[in-house]
């Protein structure tokens, strides 16, 4: 298989790897608005965290994102 | 890409030398990188030295911004239990305000993001990690390295609990400052090939009729990338904050 060829499948390979992320998000801010639905007055201390849970969570995903990238436009030949 | 693309997104990445200055081998020019940092630093000067010129009782406009980024930074602190560690506030506030100008400052036409640098967030994160590390074995000495060790845990499992622990903290610089760098990157790539889809489509004769849709689509990415933007800053503060309370009390 030619590099160029290799070089794009990979870099879609990796690709899915964000949707993994987005799946992580939604469970956390899903679960979020669960407890807040129970707990409306307590929810407005933790929101908060709920961000730097999904930060967390896609900042995983971005690697991937950040790998395909890599293999589409640094890597030469 | 192996062929030479009409457009080329890592090309707004390019960092060009303005002035050229070299000390003993070492390349200290000027560039446009080094213009940005000096905007956004003199940008968080203004805003907080004006803002807090007049202390009139009822704020203005200017005073309402500065009291507005300190009572952020404030809530984040107490978000993360740092309430013992008020020496850090101007460390994290400084921090946090210039991430995010130079997110936001990022997104305007034509400028340049310095925090879709590794070099730049590397450097963030490494001062980040090396005062943790530095301010914990001051504070506590050779108890810092209780951090390692979980409470509760049966003393089989702690050969295994060990490493794993120490890798997860050698990972918290890596991961504080590819976050924030693959986060800028990726929606600057994304408004640059965005953009050269409406050109390409005006050039294409009869397409022409549907390059308004990249072009809403260019629209609907700029203000998800301002969320992003301010999201990030949030985030590197607030990590921050956490990794400090560890320093501070470290054990969980």
């Amino acid at each position: 298989m030619e590099p160029a060829a290799a070089r794009l499948i990979g870099a879609g390979l990796a690709a899915i790897g964000t949707g993994a992320a987005a799946i992580g998000v939604g469970i956390i801010f899903g679960q979020f608005l669960l407890g807040a639905l129970r707990n409306p007055t307590a929810s407005d201390g933790q929101f908060g965290r709920v961000f730097i849970g999904v930060a967390l969570a896609e900042g995983l995903g971005i690697f991937a994102l950040l790998i395909a990238i890599l293999l589409l436009f640094v890597v030469k030949g | 890409m192996a062929e030479e693309s009409a457009f080329d997104p890592i090309h707004q990445f390019v960092i060009k030398p303005i002035f050229n200055l070299h000390f003993f081998g070492v390349d200290a020019s000027f560039t446009n990188a080094s213009l940005f940092m000096v905007i956004v630093a003199s940008a968080v000067a203004a805003l907080m030295l004006l803002g807090t010129s007049r202390r009139a009782l009822i704020p203005g406009r200017v005073q309402t911004l500065a009291e507005m980024a300190y009572e952020f930074v404030n809530s984040t602190l107490h978000m993360a239990d740092l309430h013992d560690g008020r020496r850090f506030f101007p460390f994290v506030f400084t921090l946090f305000l210039f991430v995010l100008l130079c997110n936001v400052i990022g997104l305007i036409p034509y400028s340049f993001t310095v925090t879709s640098q590794i070099a730049v967030t590397g450097a963030l994160a490494l001062l980040v990690i090396g005062i943790v590390v530095v301010y914990g074995f001051i504070h506590n000495g050779t108890r810092f390295l209780r951090l390692f060790v979980p409470s509760g845990v049966p003393a089989a499992l702690l050969p295994f609990i060990v490493p794993i622990e120490v890798i997860s903290f050698l990972s918290r610089p890596v991961s504080l400052s590819v976050r924030l760098f693959a986060n800028m990157l990726a929606g600057h790539i994304t408004l640059n090939v965005m953009g050269g889809f409406v050109i390409a489509l005006l050039s294409a004769g009869f397409f022409a009729i549907i390059a308004p849709l990249p072009f809403l689509m260019a629209i609907v990415l700029t203000a998800f990338e301002l969320l992003v933007a301010v999201l990030q800053a949030y985030v590197f503060a607030i990590l921050t904050c956490v990794y400090l309370r560890d320093a501070l009390h470290p054990g969980h």
